[in-house]
């Protein structure tokens, strides 16, 4: 057992390394303030490949390793979470189930756009009133002839109105449960599908998300994703990969938030001394240093177990739950550690704090991870 | 038309410095080793040319096993081959001895352009450029920031004091390059890909007739590393700021002897 990285992945770290510093860095302040969506820099990642990173060479992909997309997340993450949101949930959400469920002629048709990032992608599968239990959604879909047509609304649609592409999850019939729900790739040019206004959020704020009205939005019959009935099996699936995405994003916004308490304990001087040489603030340091590396540990674990045959919704689960809370945790001693500092907006933590809020919430909150970890053990209690 | 990047590996420029035990050498434990800054700005130029006018780059370094991680970079940003000649332990190597270790290895290559950072970030002897020039007897021009390339000849400009030089050069010729030429190019995830295929000649300097160990030009005797910044001094003036503003002038003149 090494942990050390290949060749690749220490190449794909290093450049992504620099791009966010010198690229991402400058604007980040300002764009949290305006809200303002950042078309330049998702283009500059489009041209180094960025937005299509799992996707096999031979649909325009970069045909990387897991772990490589996920240190691409992390330090986007570390420099602007936004960025680092819009960029997995193309990946991760749009781009890996087409990958994984799709036809050949899906593939040859969405993948090429996504993985040049000549047009983004994203999930639509929480309503307004199905959010944890995705179960009980009543987005109705029905056989047009020649077509399928959606009619209901979704919520908290990540790339909502910059995006292109959704997998977007409905039920031919909410009295059949998970067997009616089914998974289209949805246009958003089609006509019927309306874009709310963007949300007005505590963070990520120039990463856009939006409620959908589908009014009779219409779907070719090529765009079904998988057959009838394999929606719920498609998203939860979707949903193992992903959250390995948001851990991975939970430990970017963690390591920045320890640099900035770094950098802050070290220039700040309080009793004759700068304040990292009082202990209780280099024991908390120690602390969030250490919870960053456990969480760094569980979520390479976590993408082993997606490199074995099965299922790794446990430990996608555990990752997520444990990096979006570590963070959560980090973040909180990072502002403790600047005092009425942190309180301003003037620093840099006051922003990741409000960033990291999110991470404990979207693709299954907390609660959700632990129902999954805890019906894991409800299957092992069987048989001990 | 064929071009030559010639690069090194240098610590990031982030890398907390030490010095060695023998005093004059830094010790390498825990560096981090980039690709020297300025050698981007001679390898995004090349790949420029050869963009444009077709031919090949070829990326070649001479340094120690660990340089190649500089040279797979310069793969993946678009470079075409390497060459690696491993050796030069010495971290704070021999200008001359490199230059002549590089002219062993080109002077029998075939190239219309040779481009090298103007100096390497670190040690930053700007030395390597021009002695290379001169032992493969190149015209060449230093530290350019702009550069045109055509028929036989090239045009490139320099920054000097309050303005700037313009040479027209024949080729083949060897350029150093500077800050201002270009924007040099992240490595594109395809580049990554790509490099992992792409071909590292290695060579020995015993292969090109060097003797690592002979002819050295100068012995660098002991490295030592600038003081640490002292604390402030902060001169209490509310009650008597005249007193204050002499006390001043007389620590500036006595004690910093800035006046």
């Amino acid at each position: 057992m090494d942990f050390y990285l290949d060749e690749q992945q220490q190449m794909v770290q290093d450049m992504v390394r620099s791009f966010a510093e010198e690229r991402i860095r400058p604007g980040a302040t300002e764009r949290d303030r305006t809200g303002e969506f950042p078309e330049d820099i998702f283009r500059e990642m489009a041209e180094l490949g960025l937005l299509g990173m799992t996707v096999p060479e031979a649909y325009g992909g970069a045909e990387m390793d897991l772990l490589s997309y996920l240190l691409a997340v992390q330090e986007l993450a570390k420099i602007d979470a936004s960025v680092a949101v819009g960029m997995t949930v193309s990946n991760s959400v749009c781009c890996w189930p087409i990958v994984t469920f799709g036809t050949e002629e899906q593939k040859a048709e969405f993948l090429p756009q996504l993985a040049s990032g000549e047009v983004l992608g994203g999930f639509m599968l929480t309503e307004p009133h199905a959010g944890s239990d995705a179960g009980s959604l009543t987005t109705r879909y029905r056989d047009g002839g020649d077509y399928w047509v959606l009619d209901g609304s979704k919520a908290w649609v990540t790339n909502g109105v910059v995006g292109r592409y959704f997998i977007c999850l409905a039920t031919a019939d909410p009295a059949l449960g998970p067997k009616g729900i089914s998974a289209f790739i949805l246009d958003g040019e089609q006509e019927g599908v309306v874009f709310n206004k963007p949300e007005d959020k505590m963070g990520l704020r120039s990463s856009k998300t939006c409620m959908v009205a589908l009014e009779g939005a219409v779907v070719p019959k090529s765009a079904l994703l998988g057959g009838e009935g394999q929606g719920l099996k498609i998203a939860l699936a979707t949903l193992d990969h992903s959250r390995l995405g948001i851990a991975a994003q939970s430990v970017g916004i963690a390591e920045a938030a320890l640099e900035e308490a770094l950098r802050y304990a070290r220039d700040r001087k309080q009793f004759g001394k700068a304040i990292i040489e009082h202990q209780a603030i280099a024991f908390r340091l120690a602390d969030m240093d250490t919870e960053i590396e456990a969480a760094r540990s569980l979520l390479q674990r976590a993408v082993w177990a997606a490199g074995r045959p099965g299922r790794h919704s446990r430990e996608s689960a555990m990752a997520k739950l444990y990096a979006s809370e570590m963070c959560n945790r980090v973040v909180a001693h990072a502002i403790q550690i600047h005092g009425g500092y942190g309180f301003s907006s003037e620093y840099t933590i006051e922003r990741l704090f409000r960033d990291a809020r999110v991470v404990t919430i979207y693709e299954g909150t907390s609660e959700v991870q632990r129902m999954v970890i805890a019906r894991s053990l409800s299957e092992r209690a069987k048989v001990i | 038309m064929n071009c030559i990047v010639c690069v090194t590996s240098v610590p990031d420029t982030a890398s907390v410095i030490k010095i060695g035990a023998d005093g004059n050498q830094i010790d390498e434990g825990g560096i981090k080793w980039i690709l020297s800054p300025h050698d981007e700005y001679a390898l995004e130029e090349a790949l420029k040319i050869t963009e444009a006018q077709g031919g090949e780059v070829t990326v070649v370094t001479y340094g120690p096993a660990r340089a190649e991680a500089v040279l797979r970079d310069c793969l993946a940003r678009g470079a075409h081959q390497a060459v690696h000649v491993i050796g030069g332990e010495e971290t704070l190597g021999d200008s001359f001895k490199i230059a002549q270790t590089l002219a062993a290895i080109l002077k029998d290559r075939e190239y219309g352009l040779i481009l090298v950072g103007v100096q390497s970030v670190g040690t930053d002897n700007s030395q390597v450029g021009q002695m290379l020039a001169e032992l493969l007897d190149l015209p060449h021009v230093a530290g350019i920031t702009s550069l045109e390339v055509g028929e036989g000849t090239l045009n490139a400009s320099r920054e000097v004091e309050g303005g700037k030089e313009i040479y027209e050069s024949p080729l083949p010729a060897l350029l150093t390059c500077q800050k201002g030429l270009n924007e040099p190019r992240y490595a594109a995830l395809k580049g990554i890909m790509a490099a992992k295929r792409k071909p590292v000649e290695k060579i020995e300097p015993s292969d090109i007739g060097i003797d690592e160990g002979a002819g050295a030009a100068y012995r660098l005797r002991s490295l030592s590393l600038p003081p640490e910044k002292g604390e402030g001094t902060l001169l209490q003036g509310e009650d008597d700021p005249a007193g204050a503003a002499g006390n001043l002038v007389k620590l500036l003149r006595e004690e910093a002897k800035a006046i």
